[in-house]
């Protein structure tokens, strides 16, 4: 049996660099409605290609929710209109045949577009490289389980963990704040016990750069947690804020 | 299979103390060897940008992974992997004469990236394909059809084949064959059957 394609009108952000101007095109599409939404821009780069056009650059790479690479406001919506899901997640059969669909870039001033769809997103790496780690001597893997940790305080540090770093909710807040972001991280390792000799550090460190780097402030609207492909919960930004006022009153710790 | 790989399970309690006797040190591009391959390397962008052909750099791929698919998948045969080795070639100058790529060299250019990865991928292929074919015996995920039991079971050829197969690149659709055997001292090869 002949499947029925989708006929959609997709506009589609266009930007040569980050120093041009970019604006919507305008694309007529026929897309299986099992294709993901992925597929179906590779299927278009295809053929604009074919015509010596130039394919939409777009960042993609595991294709199964857990890299954190693709990002893609879709009508309006970091990751679509769908919860708990990226982008590459995304199918055709949850939209309707003759809809149009607004694709942009994440739009933030500290995700500068580099062409197209694809924003850098570097100051991720920048404030990971701040203080997202655990400082641990050298040496054999210790056994797991030799530290004891709760069920429920594992639980909270994987539930932040889960965040996959994508900048969804930078992209889905008015201030382009990445408080969720830098929460998740600071709580993954604030919640554990290898986290605490670099708690406070840590803390003041990844927010420092994280301001430097033209990142908003955060207002509580909670927009980055309903738009977050992991559900990662707001909680972890009063628990980070909460960290960050210990860290001015603590007395400051012995750098080695 | 990542859990049969090599270093999986040695790694983690061998690199620690190797990257913590390791100073980093600020690495400088104005190495002889850096410049050569930087040469090479724009120069190919030079040549992959002008063909300017027809068949964009999709199309080709999805043709050499039904190539791959179809006779150099788990299970092969010495017909089917003599086949895939002349149509792998065949594509492969196809490629070089046929492929389209849009847009330039100067700036972000993913199409750009997948036609390097793809010539890239055409040497791997090819590469696979003669190994397969060089490797007379079934062992692991390398199915011979030819080399079977007759209850299905693989049939290794210890005898001959007890080694690691590490190809030497030799330039274009040439490799030299250096062998690293296996030697068991204490647990020797047997059948091994899973039923």
């Amino acid at each position: 049996m002949e499947e029925k394609k989708l006929s959609l009108k997709l506009k589609i952000w266009r930007q040569k660099n980050s120093n041009s101007v970019g604006s919507f095109i305008d694309y007529n599409v026929q897309v299986s409605p099992d294709a993901s939404f992925l597929e179906m821009l590779d299927e278009l780069n295809n053929t604009l290609e074919a015509k010596g056009e130039e394919a939409i650059h777009f960042e993609s790479d595991c294709r199964e929710g857990i890299c954190g690479t693709c990002g893609l406001v879709i009508n309006g919506h970091p990751h679509g209109p769908l919860p708990k899901i990226a982008t590459c997640q995304l199918h055709m059969r949850n939209f309707k045949d003759g809809q149009t669909i607004w694709v942009e870039p994440f739009r933030a001033k500290a995700f500068p577009v580099i062409k197209d769809l694809m924003v850098d997103r570097s100051g991720f790496d920048k404030i990971l490289q701040a203080g997202g780690y655990v400082s641990v001597n050298t040496g054999g893997t210790p056994d797991a389980n030799a530290i004891p940790i709760p069920k429920d305080i594992a639980s909270l540090a994987m539930d932040a963990a889960a965040c996959i770093g994508c900048g969804a909710c930078v992209a889905a807040c008015k201030n382009a704040s990445a408080m969720l972001f830098v929460s998740a991280k600071v709580s993954q390792y604030a919640l554990l016990p290898q986290g605490q000799p670099e708690r406070y550090r840590r803390v003041e460190k990844m927010v420092k750069v994280m301001d430097e780097l033209g990142f908003g402030s955060c207002t509580n609207t909670y927009a980055c947690e309903a738009e977050c492909p992991k559900s990662i919960s707001v909680t972890n930004i009063a628990r980070m804020n909460r960290d960050f006022v210990m860290a001015k009153v603590k007395a400051k710790e012995v750098e080695v | 299979m990542q859990g049969l790989a090599d270093g999986y399970f040695v790694i983690p309690y061998t690199i620690g103390n190797y990257l913590g006797g390791d100073k980093p040190v600020f690495i400088k591009t104005d190495h002889p060897e850096f410049e050569k391959v930087a040469g090479e390397v724009k120069n190919m962008t030079n040549i992959l940008l002008s063909i300017k052909g027809k068949r964009t750099v999709d199309d080709i791929h999805k043709q050499l992974g039904r190539i791959m698919w179809n006779k150099v998948g788990m299970a092969r045969n010495e017909k089917g992997l003599k086949e895939a080795i002349d149509d792998i070639r065949e594509l492969k100058q196809e490629f070089w004469k046929n492929v389209t790529i849009p847009g330039s060299g100067d700036d972000v250019n993913q199409t750009l990236e997948r036609a390097g990865r793809l010539a890239d991928y055409f040497e791997l292929g090819e590469l696979m394909a003669l190994d397969a074919l060089e490797r007379n015996e079934s062992c692991g995920g390398h199915f011979r059809e030819e080399y079977q039991f007759e209850d299905g079971e693989a049939k290794r050829d210890d005898e001959n084949y007890s080694f690691v197969s590490a190809w030497e690149f030799a330039g274009e659709s040439k490799w030299n064959l250096h062998k690293e055997p296996l030697e068991f001292e204490y647990v020797k090869p047997a059948i091994r059957s899973y039923k």
